[in-house]
């Protein structure tokens, strides 16, 4: 008895040993860490309001028109609910979005990546719409449908970029050498950034289908890994505070963790005004956020902005 | 002897290896739980629940999302440097409204606080209510129990404080909960196209019991200054008694009596300004059933909600 149960212990013992082991091994560490490491990534600012306000009137006009975004959303049948919320929320504010799928569900249309594996069906959609749409749109968002995007935001961060640079931007983390760009905060890449991308995409050995010996190597870093034998390398957006613009986590976790960590600036600490995506939403916060950010208005408040983003026609929104 | 001893020995270390794997696949199993959850992030979302019944409290969340901490929102001034408020300012200065926050004791730290820290700053004057005085946060004390049922005594004490100490420091009186958040700018709005001097009040009506309908307690209410005068009136002439414990019900019957109109605080196109449940309830189609007690109650016919 004393024999059986001491073994048994081993074997937990082991057990645990040994998982922690892969863990640490596989397992990079996001969240607080990145505040520190903040001066060995590339930064990327949103453009000054003087700097816009420079620009004629005529000439903000014309370039608000001049942003087309395409955006691709990565989706799997059991996000079903969220797929919804975001087909009806703000995707519609993209000049286009198309969602692709790993297999085709009734209920909604997509393009049918015929396949489970999260980095394929990456390659595939982004050779899908650079193929198809390289002349009609010069900046490409990707996203998985638990992120909530505000294009209006992601063009203005944008205005000052010139897309025939290699462009690849968002949430970036650092994992070891490499530099990239966490999809949970949505990836944007320019047309540039598309070419390159595309034209290594059938080149085994610099963007191979299946990175990564043992396990297997998230869709966001293999992207990274290609990207950065193209010459494209990640960086990390910021506004004029130096606030993160793509977030990885959703409003209610940061008021949470500004209101643990910095009490008495609970504002300063939460997120940036002019934030471009927050993930980890519900459907239901999907809509939420749509009221919050497009409609509701707290009266005698007026907000001058330099330049206004209209939505596509007949896209029926605001 | 030896050999049946041997076979005994093989079998038990065969037993015992097994045994081992068990364990290290449960230690496995554990430990990655362990880290999963230690290093993945925590959604939050609880779906807030429906109240069967209208009069029946939302029961207090046992700090399902207690938020630490001291908060400071008022420290965003200099964020929305293009940010024209002169409107919203002329309007602070020209409708004068007094917040008053029903709380507790238990309720100070957990809810009221937090109120303190947000939307009750844009008050022309807050006060927070409570059973006891609690001379640090500050709250007034009404000398009432706590509880459900005392919630019409809080009302008429709290409003009787009021009316006592700072009548003359408001046009608009306004009773929210600590669960409650106002834009004060939009019911600054609403308000700046009534006279104080009007005896009347807003919140969102409700149909049933009185016939002119009656303010839900949970969206909030505020009564102008006329009103907040002929309600105290009606306790000294008895007028008006803690006819009930329901207290929004009762205080809609006082306002009927005393000839208090019930106001339409709809916006310009219908649609309604004051809200008894969280936006998600408000926003997403279907989510409140058809059966609910809600659809009956509502005084004005509901808008659809246009798609975004």
């Amino acid at each position: 008895m004393l024999s059986e149960s001491s073994s048994f212990l081993k074997g937990v013992m082991l057990g645990s040993i040994f998982c922690a082991l892969i863990t640490m091994l596989g397992h990079v560490r996001i969240g607080y860490g990145n505040r520190m490491f903040h001066h060995e990534h590339h930064h990327l600012q949103a453009p000054n309001k003087e700097d816009i306000l420079k620009i004629s009137e005529n000439e903000r006009m014309e370039l608000s028109k001049s942003f087309r975004v395409y955006c691709i959303i990565l989706v799997k049948p059991k996000d079903v609910s969220l797929w919804a919320a975001v087909k009806e929320t703000w995707t519609k504010h993209c000049d286009k979005a198309e969602f692709f799928s790993s297999e085709n569900v009734k209920v909604f249309e997509s393009v049918n990546m015929e396949t489970d594996d999260m980095w394929l069906m990456m390659r595939k959609a982004y050779k899908y719409a650079f193929d198809k749409y390289r002349d009609q749109y010069n900046w490409f968002f990707l996203a998985r449908p638990s992120t909530f995007a505000i294009i209006e935001n992601l063009k203005y961060f944008l205005l000052k970029k010139d897309p025939s640079q290699p462009f690849y931007l968002g949430h970036t983390v650092k994992s070891g050498d490499l530099e990239y760009v966490n999809v949970e905060g949505g990836i944007v890449l320019s047309i540039e950034s598309m070419k390159r991308l595309n034209s290594l995409l059938s080149v085994p050995e610099k963007c191979p289908e299946q990175g990564g010996m043992i396990w297997k190597i998230s869709e966001d870093k293999q992207l990274a890994v290609c990207l950065k034998y193209a010459g494209v390398f990640a960086e990390n957006a910021e506004d004029s505070e130096g606030k993160d613009v793509f977030n990885t986590k959703s409003v209610g976790l940061f008021i949470k963790e500004a209101m643990t960590n910095q009490p008495n600036l609970v504002v300063q600490g939460c997120c940036s005004d002019m934030a471009v995506t927050f993930n980890g939403l519900t459907p239901n916060q999907m809509h939420v956020m749509m009221y919050g950010v497009y409609r509701l208005r707290a009266f005698g408040h007026i907000f001058n902005d330099a330049l206004v983003f209209l939505p596509p026609n007949g896209s029926d929104n605001d | 002897m030896s050999e049946i001893h041997f076979r005994e020995m093989a079998s038990k270390s065969w037993l015992n290896f097994l045994i081992f794997l068990c364990g290290s696949a449960i230690g496995f199993v554990l430990c990655s739980q362990l880290l999963s959850i230690l290093l993945g992030e925590q959604g939050d979302t609880q779906p807030k629940i429906l109240h069967n019944d209208p009069h029946a409290g939302h029961s207090d969340d046992n700090g399902q999302n207690h938020l630490e901490g001291q908060m400071n929102f008022n420290a965003d001034a200099s964020q929305h440097k293009d940010e024209n408020t002169d409107i919203a300012e002329n309007l602070y200065q020209k409708v004068k409204i007094l917040c008053w926050v029903m709380t507790g004791p238990q309720n100070l730290e957990k809810k009221a606080k937090h109120v303190k820290a947000t939307w009750a700053q844009r008050c022309n004057k807050v006060l927070f209510m409570s059973s006891e005085e609690n001379k640090d946060f500050p709250a007034v004390g009404l000398k009432t129990r706590e509880g459900r049922d005392q919630l019409y005594w809080k009302t008429i004490k709290a409003f009787h404080y009021v009316h006592d100490h700072y009548l003359e420091d408001a046009d608009w009186f306004l009773k929210a909960d600590d669960d409650t958040y106002v834009i004060l700018d939009n019911l600054r709005w609403l308000l700046s196209k009534h006279n104080p001097e009007e005896p009347i009040y807003f919140g969102r009506r409700f149909k049933p019991y009185v016939k002119q309908g009656y303010m839900s307690g949970g969206a909030g209410y505020v009564l102008s200054k006329e009103a907040l005068k002929r309600f105290v009136d009606a306790f000294k002439t008895e007028k008006c008694t803690h006819s009930s414990s329901i207290e929004d019900l009762a205080l809609g019957r006082c306002m009927e009596i005393i000839n208090v109109e019930a106001g339409d605080s709809r916006d310009t196109t219908g649609k309604e300004t004051f809200h008894p449940f969280v936006p998600e309830h408000h926003l997403i189609k279907g989510y409140l059933p058809r059966t609910f007690w809600y659809w009956n109650y509502n005084y004005y016919p509901p808008v659809e909600m246009q798609n975004f």
